[in-house]
């Protein structure tokens, strides 16, 4: 009974001083819960079977990420109560003197931290369960579903499993305790903390020499993954810059440690400013102890930043793309002529009587399966690609073929290049909305935005390649390839489109059909339509004709959706796990310094020091032990964002200033809250009674 | 008299081989029941060492030590907690209160870590608070106390449970004069009174004049030993100082 009441007094006491933990403890708890419940969250989505699919690769991912999410969590939750336990050696020095067994201490660490894994996790799982709530919106406007019929939703499954694994997790800190109980001697425990540390003072050449080479590491590791990543296809060009990075981080770290004090002497102007001198002691004495840390927690920071602003960039890119890449509700294409090319075709596992009986546009052939498509159109365009074995991408790229095949070997240069009239084109551009062109006569354009595509035509485009069509000779009319696309789809892959003028143009090498436009039928219905439109492939007909394949926005949605939310989620999980952990670390190290300084503090009192000059001494400690890892995460994140960039090339970059902004909100909330709460509750340790 | 506690020819080492220091070189001494002995040497001499090894803080290095018979040197896991919370009490110079905890509780912990019965313990523990003049305090956290009331609760604590000896370690070490008198003319009264062996650790030579025995100490070996015998007080005390006088060192400090 008194056992149980000593622990209780315990956490009462240190809930006080140790908000942070228990803060921590309780969001880490409440992320838990809210990633594990968006199962649930999904299901009352209607969603299509194959999104259903991927929804459930989500979950899977999720869930395999929850684990390793759990092992950084126990990480953090082992260190903070093995630390909070060093706290309390002269506690349980007291106790032993009093006689009381190694077990019954145990059984008092026992009780708190069950006390604190059930309040943490009932706390916790209400946090949770209120912000899923939110989470919900969130998800329902990555699936673009209807939120009229909002409902609470609560996961029982993710509730019994954030139970099990932090379960298990204060399972573990309880044999960790009583490991560590049963290691501990009584002379250490009563006369520890009395053992002053020595402060010993770095050598300043040595300091000076290897901030040197750690900062020509760094320069040499930021090269190599900002500026030359044109070879970093193998997983080991991107380790070992990160890992002579994080060599470099932990050197910077110590040698700036051993170099700030002798520096801030020296300009004494400065050092024998108000508290000055006293901050910079006691900063310089902290950081020689907590070089590695400081280094871990950087290094984290720097993760957290990159995998925010990754994800949040292929999400938003995503969402921008789709808007701009599939700007109408449908796009149907079918080949026309396939005969003349019968071998190619085949290639393709089409049959013969498909092939054969090629000729007619998709109208026509939506009527041959007994659909009149254009009766569900409030809007459409019909309009054709030509091709000709006389224009493949070894002619358009011309002189410059033979350069561009030795940089980029397997490309298919024996692919004909589709044409287009530039009326045509015209009119698919005034529906999507983009740029529409002139042409003179005698004139070609270039349409691409696939990036890589697009620079190599562009050194020919350069070099004002002629290109020879229907007997007729064509100059380019730009220097580089134009934006533009026809077919729709989620990213940009339209690898060039040549546009000519509409007279030059052979009817007898049309290649295929194209019927794009806008539903007349209502959104809710469109699924059932096209539900019924890819029914049609199922029908006898579809044994000797081919059906149009259709590319249409809900699709696209679909496929693309799914794999957004499942990249965001997943980048949102670890990073916010990440910036939670690094700077609850941080925090508890300076509250438990906090409770050192309390003598110290007096000490400043008694000599006078009003508490406006302690309590901006104070804050500035705080700050930079904050702010010292977060600097050089951030320059690191700088040209980590330049190699996300050439990275997520495909999904556009034209979101990364916006998801830029939303990583350093959430730093800036998450992270400062830290920052903020380890003042006030610093401030009041060191108050006077 | 029976001989409550026994030091037999301890050594106990600091440090590797190469670069080793004898805190304390071959010691012995014995302690009868009821006897109230200060153990005092200049800082260094070993006293501090002496107190911990005996009251099985730390171990020694060779050598035994014998407390009512019985070898503490060679006690561990049950039998040392329950040799600690039957047999020893402890006294601290900076208290080693819990400030979870009001005096009251402080005081009752070691009582209820031995299993006591709630009546018994409310019973001893207001008999104690009597005896050392602590009753307005029980009730206050040990922040709210001044240092003489911390020490005094520390010393109910140490004694509530009737311990075979009571260790105490530069226990007006953190008072003022007045506080210190009053502790130890408490010290007196529980060693008279309700006979408590006292074993005591001081630089101060004020407050080793309280005791009925000192044992000087230097170099970790038993530098010379004066007994108070019928002497006041205050004649002690002079001899004290004589001794004091004759070690040198910082313990002229003292006075």
């Amino acid at each position: 009974m008194m056992l149980c009441k000593l622990s209780f007094r315990n956490i009462r006491k240190s809930i006080k001083d140790y908000a942070i933990y228990f803060f921590t403890l309780i969001l880490g708890v409440a992320i838990f819960y809210v990633f594990n419940a968006l199962e649930s969250q999904t299901i009352l989505m209607k969603v299509s079977s194959s999104t259903n699919d991927l929804i459930k690769l989500m979950m899977t991912m999720l869930s395999s990420v929850s684990v390793f999410v759990s092992f950084i969590l126990g990480f953090l939750i082992i260190y903070a109560s093995r630390f909070l336990m060093k706290r309390r050696n002269k506690e349980f020095g007291i106790y032993l003197t009093l006689g009381m067994s190694k077990r019954k201490i145990s059984f008092i660490l026992f009780f708190e931290t069950l006390f604190i894994g059930i309040f943490s996790l009932i706390v916790g799982l209400i946090v949770g369960v209120i912000l899923s709530q939110f989470m919900s919106l969130l998800v329902a406007n990555m699936f673009e579903a209807d939120l009229t019929d909002f409902t609470f939703i609560f996961s029982s499954k993710a509730c019994i499993k954030t139970a099990i694994y932090f379960g298990i997790m204060y399972a573990l800190v309880m044999i960790f305790n009583t490991y560590s109980v049963s290691k501990c001697k009584l002379i250490d425990l009563l006369y520890k903390d009395k053992k002053s540390e020595t402060i010993k003072l770095k050598n300043p050449y040595l300091c000076i020499i290897l901030f040197i080479i750690a900062l020509i590491m760094l320069i040499w590791a930021y090269h190599k993954v900002a500026f030359d990543v044109k070879r970093v296809l193998a997983l080991v060009d991107i380790v070992i810059p990160i890992i002579v990075g994080s060599v470099a981080t932990f050197l910077i770290f110590w040698s700036l440690s051993g170099l700030i004090l002798r520096i801030a002497i020296s300009i004494k102007k400065y050092y024998y400013k108000g508290l000055n001198s006293f901050t910079l002691r006691q900063f310089s004495s902290k950081i020689n102890t907590t070089v590695f840390s400081t280094t871990i927690i950087c290094l984290m920071l720097f993760l957290t930043i990159c995998l925010l602003s990754a994800c949040l960039t292929i999400k938003n890119s995503m969402n921008a793309n789709i808007k701009e890449l599939a700007p109408v509700d449908a796009e149907f294409v079918v080949s026309l002529n396939m005969d003349r090319d019968y071998d190619y075709y085949r290639g393709f596992g089409y049959n013969d009587n498909q092939i054969k009986n090629s000729n007619s546009n998709v109208t026509e052939r939506f009527k041959i399966f007994d659909f009149d498509i254009l009766k569900y159109f409030k809007e459409y365009i019909e309009v054709n690609m030509y091709a000709t074995p006389e224009l493949t991408m070894n002619n358009t790229l011309g002189s410059k073929l033979d350069a561009i095949r030795q940089s980029f070997p397997f490309l298919a240069y024996d692919t004909m290049e589709p044409i287009m009239k530039i009326s045509e084109y015209n009119k698919v551009a005034k529906l999507y909305g983009q740029k529409q062109y002139v042409l003179d006569k005698d004139e070609y354009i270039i349409v691409a935005d696939f990036e890589s595509m697009v620079k190599i035509r562009n050194i020919s485009l350069k070099n004002k390649e002629d290109i020879t069509l229907f007997n007729h000779t064509l100059k380019p009319k730009y220097k580089s390839c134009m934006p533009g696309f026809v077919e729709m789809s989620s990213n940009h892959i339209n690898t060039g489109i040549i546009l000519v003028n509409d007279d030059i143009v052979d009817e007898n090498y049309i290649y295929e059909n194209y019927l794009i436009g806008n539903y007349n039928v209502k959104k809710e219905e469109i699924k059932n339509l096209e539900n019924k439109i890819n029914d049609l492939d199922n029908s006898d007909k579809a044994n000797n004709y081919l059906l149009p394949s259709g590319s249409t926005k809900l699709s696209i949605k679909e496929a693309t959706i799914s794999l957004t939310a499942m990249v965001t989620f997943i980048g949102l999980y670890l990073g916010i796990i990440f910036l939670i952990s690094s700077a609850a670390i941080i925090g508890l190290k300076e509250l438990s310094e906090s409770t050192d300084n309390k003598e110290r503090f007096k000490m400043l009192r008694k000599l006078g020091a009003d508490e406006k000059m302690i309590n901006k001494a104070l804050f500035r400690q705080i700050a930079v032990f904050f702010l010292l890892p977060l600097t050089l995460a951030i320059i690191h994140s700088i040209f980590g964002i330049i190699f996300e960039i050439q990275i997520l090339e495909i999904f556009g970059k034209e979101k990364l200033l916006t998801s830029i902004i939303m990583t350093a909100i959430f730093i800036v909330f998450i992270y400062g809250g830290y920052l903020l709460i380890t003042y006030y509750s610093s401030k009041n340790i060191i108050k006077e009674r | 008299m029976d001989s409550i506690l026994k030091v037999d020819k301890i050594e106990k080492y600091y440090g590797s081989r190469s670069s080793l220091t004898k805190a304390i070189d071959n010691l012995s001494f014995e302690v009868e029941k009821g006897e109230f002995v200060a153990i005092m040497g200049v800082s260094g001499s070993g006293k501090t060492t002496l107190l911990n090894v005996i009251s099985t803080i730390d171990s020694v290095t060779s050598g035994h030590i014998y407390v009512d018979g019985k070898d503490v040197t060679k006690l561990k896991g049950n039998d040392l907690n329950k040799f600690r919370r039957e047999e020893l009490g402890f006294i601290f110079q900076d208290f080693n209160l819990l400030d979870t905890l009001t005096a009251y509780e402080n005081i009752a912990l070691a009582l209820s870590i031995q299993n006591v019965n709630a009546y018994v313990i409310d019973e001893k523990v207001k008999q104690v608070a009597k005896e050392l003049d602590i009753k307005e305090v029980l009730k206050k956290y040990p922040y709210q106390m001044s240092g003489g009331q911390k020490q005094r609760v520390a010393s109910a604590r140490a004694i509530v449970t009737d311990p075979k000896l009571v260790l105490a370690d530069e226990p007006t070490g953190a008072l003022d004069s007045k506080s210190a008198k009053m502790l130890l003319e408490r010290f007196n009264y529980l060693n008279e009174s309700l006979k408590a062996t006292i074993l005591m650790v001081t630089h101060d030579a004020f407050t080793a004049s309280y005791a009925s025995r000192v044992i000087f100490i230097k170099d970790g070996k038993i530098f010379k030993e004066i007994h108070k015998g019928d002497d006041t007080r205050k004649i002690f005390f002079e001899k004290i100082i004589d001794v004091v006088t004759l070690l040198g060192g910082d313990l002229n400090d003292a006075l």
